[in-house]
């Protein structure tokens, strides 16, 4: 097959996945509820945690905002992995992976679909910020941040894809889910580095995740810089690399049994 | 007339030591009761710890003896939603009507669902209290004070499981229970759970001020890290008191609408 097949494919998976956005909007409401009420609500209770020593901003908001953002891509990324466990549950992706597409550009589709409709949190979760006081993050930060948000779900979707195809069950929903959520909320979420304490401020520490964060957040607290947004950027590239070699050697595997 | 309310207690516990069982067979029911509030617990404690040298903190030996009593309450709050979930789909299913069909009292249905909703809630506040003090939490007033965090987290979860089994009565529903569970957060942080009232910012920290969920927090947390206030704990029951009696009555209002409509 032609690449001029591959990317007809992949195209054509991406619309699907996005097809449920117009004919289920219900389905996307919770990725988008969830980051959004946890952003207010932790802005709320936590906000003067930046009246301690060291903090690096006074805006709470500010902060926090692109933790909600990763958040957002995690929970799609993850439903992403739930929907394929239906898929499979029903029969549906046995007859995907009878056609003669490569198994790189079935799960190309998976994945690129995640990472598009991640931007729809992405930019709620910024209107309701930029509305209640987030700093603006210049274009090139904002640009940098929604790469990275589009980058999460990449590998938010391979690791839901990695598990559906090992359990192949949606009943594996919880753990996609909540292994997204401790990697982003074991970073530095809730207050730089140097304020963590205990077993989090070494975890935060070697947590790949923390440099995503950091890179994505530089913009809204600070100025961009390219020394602090490299590592996040080959953070998600490993991680898309790992988590995908191990979602393609599970859809392989699903072919032979 | 004794034998008949002999009978009913039967029902309940049978009904209530079966959706007990139910729950703790199935680790996918236990696993957002436990594991999430207690991550939670985890990664807010480290990564807030060091609020408590802000201005106006109250004073507490570590920041994990003062979120104990949110994660309880947060606990607590799952556990009356995912028993309202349970029973609307035993109701989904046809077995509630079944029982309902049954020569007992309705009532001793819903009853049964709330004595399972109590019974884990207990459990929820044995596990947190023995986790905190593994982890270095202090409970000032001792033993006393963990006999009523068990109490009042149990009756906390029974008048909280009361509105969540009206809701399943009245839609009949398992999603739409499922749906309020967003619901629980921001109710939840709309409150002082995590963090003093006095620090929060408003119309959070207004809110919390008046939020019964508050009361209780405080009814469950002041006898850990300072000691016994009688105003505290009785605006702790009165808010216990008035969900739980709120609760019944729309249980009560949602059975006879059933009745009614001869369902």
């Amino acid at each position: 097959m032609s690449w001029r097949a591959d990317v007809a494919t992949v195209r054509a998976l991406v619309r699907r996945a996005l097809n449920e956005i117009f004919r289920v909007p219900g389905a996307a409401i919770p990725g988008i509820l969830a980051p959004t009420i946890f952003f207010l609500g932790l802005t709320s209770v936590f906000g003067s945690l930046t009246l301690l020593p060291g903090f690096t901003t006074s805006s709470y908001q500010s902060f926090l905002i692109p933790i909600s953002m990763l958040q957002g891509a995690g929970f799609t990324g993850a439903a992403t992995g739930v929907n394929l466990a239906r898929d499979i549950e029903q029969g549906w992706f046995d007859r995907l992976l009878a056609a003669p597409a490569p198994r790189p550009v079935l799960l190309a589709g998976l994945v690129l679909s995640a990472s598009l409709r991640s931007l729809l949190p992405a930019t709620f979760l910024l209107a309701v910020g930029l509305a209640i006081g987030v700093h603006w993050p210049g274009l090139l930060g904002l640009l940098i941040a929604l790469f990275l948000v589009m980058g999460m779900a990449v590998v938010a979707a391979t690791w839901g894809t990695s598990l559906a195809f090992r359990f192949r069950t949606q009943s594996a929903a919880p753990l996609m889910q909540i292994g997204m959520l401790l990697a982003i909320l074991t970073t530095t979420a809730y207050a730089p580095q140097h304020l963590l304490t205990g077993w989090l401020q070494t975890v935060a520490k070697y947590n790949p995740v923390t440099q995503v964060v950091e890179a994505a957040r530089q913009g809204f607290v600070g100025s961009v810089s390219w020394s602090d947004t490299w590592p996040g950027l080959l953070t998600l590239f490993g991680l898309a690399a790992i988590l995908g070699f191990f979602a393609l050697r599970g859809m392989r595997r699903m072919t032979i049994d | 007339m004794t034998g008949r309310l002999a009978a009913n207690a039967r029902v309940v516990a049978a009904l209530g030591t079966r959706s007990v069982r139910q729950t703790l067979r199935r680790p996918q029911l236990l696993a957002p009761l436990i594991l999430f509030p207690t991550a939670l617990l985890a990664i807010q404690t480290a990564g807030a710890g060091r609020a408590v040298d802000l201005p106006g903190f109250p004073p507490v030996d570590n920041f994990l003896s003062f979120m104990l009593a949110g994660s309880i309450v947060q606990s607590v709050m799952f556990t009356g939603n995912s028993g309202a979930i349970a029973f609307a789909i035993d109701i989904e299913m046809g077995f509630t009507d079944r029982l309902f069909a049954a020569p007992i009292s309705r009532y001793a249905v819903v009853l049964g669902r709330l004595a399972a909703t109590a019974t884990l809630g207990a459990m929820i506040a044995v596990y947190f209290i023995v986790l905190g003090l593994i982890f270095g939490a202090e409970i000032k007033e001792g033993l006393p004070a963990a006999i009523w965090i068990v109490v009042l987290t149990s009756t906390s979860a029974l008048a909280f499981g009361s509105i969540g089994a009206a809701i399943a009565l009245r839609t009949n529903s398992a999603s739409v229970v499922q749906g309020i569970f967003p619901l629980v957060f921001v109710i939840l942080f709309l409150s002082d759970a995590f963090f003093p009232a006095n620090l929060m910012l408003d119309p959070a920290a207004w809110i919390a001020q008046y939020n019964p969920l508050s009361f209780i927090v405080n009814g469950i947390r002041e006898p850990v890290i300072d000691g016994w206030h009688l105003t505290t704990q009785l605006k702790a029951i009165a808010s216990v008191i008035g969900i739980g009696a709120f609760g019944l009555l729309l249980c009560e209002g949602a059975l006879r609408g059933r009745v009614r409509r001869g369902v």
